[in-house]
């Protein structure tokens, strides 16, 4: 079943076509790579895809809603997390979980639960009470992907998440996007670290606004010729007409 | 010769140790880089050295001169590129070039052959606002701005971090072509990827330097017995291999899974034979050298993976 749907998909800004009739699905429970260098339009596509930016053309279905016309039941079916996570600082670690619980809805009498699952799934029960501004980098990470997806969401988009992460804490959290995919959230990531493609089901590469490959890893290396994805990366970025514009 | 000397050099914000007992000297026309995640240190130690910090213990010198005493000769013989974008937005893209070269006391013409190669790589938008530009294009301009004084000394802080694989790479050919200009370079990066590209490299992880050695060195002194393991269903082999006994430790690395032994008796056909048993295809193990990265798991001690 595709948890999202893109067809022809086009976010123009004035004459600039930032996002060019871009078509993919995705399937429940599948980790999605967007891959693209800088400013090939995948923050404009995932905004698209979340709701907070309409189309100028095309049409996108997300978690069975359309994007244009439902934008509120998509923003509760989805989790969000880019770089800088939204965690409040001066909240506690269980002050944080509640209160995200609660801003998705989360029915009153379920949050204990929901909270004690989360700190047992991390290992964070001993941290409990600590106020988020003292736990590591790391850390915050893991707590903020987990906030993300308090609500069970169909969806999460993850935006660059492991940027800056030392390299024991990146993989970890790689360890949490496996066991949300198994849980069947659907995984939507982008990432500028190439070794994290090769983690995903499939991967979509986009170069100036367009998708110009969408496959498993293994068949893009085949594909292009290349011996792992950074290749891959390279041989397609590297055409781009506007030249880091 | 020596351009940058440090002695000791600690430096706490509250009770928070940002950095401690650092120690490392950098030579003339070398690319020093300083390797670790966020939070690590590197930006408080690059403040230190351009004499914007100062540090509660130890000494250092830039270019022969102290950080503390003689700041004013510092600031006028060293390029700094913050991490964060720090160029005038409202400016063009020529205007802050100019203002650069004016608080220096030059001119644009007068340095142009340093800066030339980057420059007319986005000599087309000069007169484009800086807060207008794309990210690989401000990179570029930060880069001219901080050297149009001719700096002997250069301080980049994390010039890559969110940046594409293609404008990271054309920011390391640049380094590579300063470099020969007899810059000093001190770049700091949490790509471990990028580390083969200095001629030195430090680890840093909470403050702490955990090594400082060329690349070449560092990977070759891994002590670990190292293997790369690929299978055809990926992450059940990474549970499978945690299970085993003698394996240490066990992290993904792209395509296949990095594996360090706890002792040498174990040999990749038993290894082999495990995974068969467990129902593995397509099983591939070889020994393997360790990458910068490799190092850097094994040296900041985090084998909680287990």
């Amino acid at each position: 079943m595709n948890v999202i749907t893109a067809e022809n998909l086009t976010k123009s800004f004035g004459s600039f076509t930032a996002v060019d009739h871009i078509s993919f699905e995705v399937a429940q429970g599948e980790i999605f790579g967007f891959l693209g260098a800088n400013g090939a339009g995948k923050t404009t596509a995932i905004r698209m895809l979340c709701g907070l930016s309409k189309p100028t053309s095309g049409k996108g279905f997300v978690a069975g809603f359309d994007i244009r016309k439902q934008p509120e039941p998509i923003k509760a079916n989805i989790g969000y997390l880019s770089q800088k996570f939204a965690l409040y600082e001066d909240l506690k670690v269980w002050e944080n979980i509640r209160l995200y619980a609660g801003i998705y809805g989360i029915p009153e009498k379920e949050i204990g639960r929901k909270t004690d699952e989360i700190l047992q799934r991390l290992g964070f029960e001993n941290e409990k009470n600590v106020l988020v501004k003292a736990l590591p980098l790391g850390w915050k990470q893991k707590l903020s992907f987990s906030v993300a997806i308090v609500h069970d969401p169909r969806i999460v988009f993850l935006d660059e998440p492991t940027s800056g992460v030392d390299p024991a804490t990146r993989r970890q959290f790689w360890e949490l996007i496996y066991d949300a995919a198994d849980r069947g959230i659907t995984v939507f990531v982008t990432t500028h670290y190439m070794d994290e493609a090769e983690y995903c089901n499939r991967v979509s590469i986009m170069v100036d606004g367009r998708i110009q490959a969408l496959d498993t890893p293994k068949n893009l290396k085949q594909q292009f010729d290349a011996k792992n994805m950074d290749q891959v990366f390279h041989q397609l970025a590297r055409k781009s007409k506007l030249n880091g514009e | 010769m020596k351009v940058v000397t440090v002695q000791n050099i600690s430096r706490n914000f509250g009770k928070v140790e940002a950095l401690k007992d650092i120690s490392f000297d950098a030579n003339e026309g070398e690319i020093f880089g300083i390797i670790g995640p966020d939070g690590a240190g590197k930006t408080t130690l690059f403040r230190i050295l351009t004499t914007l910090l100062l540090a509660d213990s130890g000494k250092a010198t830039v270019d022969g001169f102290d950080v503390i005493k003689d700041y004013k000769q510092i600031r006028n013989r060293i390029g700094y590129m913050p991490g964060r974008f720090s160029l005038y937005q409202d400016l063009t893209v020529e205007e802050n070039l100019k203002v650069f070269a004016t608080v220096f006391n030059t001119t644009i013409e007068k340095n142009y052959d340093l800066i030339k190669d980057i420059y007319q790589q986005i000599e087309p938008f000069k007169t484009r606002r800086a807060g207008a530009l794309s990210g690989g294009m401000k990179q570029k301009l930060a880069l001219c701005c901080a050297l149009i004084h001719k700096p002997s000394v250069l301080f980049l802080d994390e010039p890559t971090t969110g940046v594409d694989p293609i404008s990271r790479k054309d920011l390391w050919d640049m380094l590579i072509r300063l470099k020969k200009q007899k810059i000093t370079i001190l770049v700091s990066t949490p790509y471990m990827d990028e580390a083969s590209l200095c001629d030195r490299i430090a680890l840093i992880q909470d403050g702490r330097f955990l090594k400082i050695d060329t690349p070449a060195a560092m990977t070759r002194e891994f002590d670990k017995i190292l293997w790369s393991v690929q299978s055809d269903t990926m992450s059940k082999l990474l549970a499978d291999l945690r299970r085993h006994k003698k394996v240490k430790t066990c992290f993904a690395f792209g395509e296949t899974h990095h594996i360090t032994l706890e002792d040498s008796t174990l040999t990749p056909g038993e290894m082999k034979n495990y995974l068969t048993g467990l129902g593995h295809t397509g099983i591939e193990i070889s020994p393997i050298a360790a990458s910068v990265e490799d190092c850097f798991m094994d040296l900041s001690g985090n084998q909680t993976e287990k």
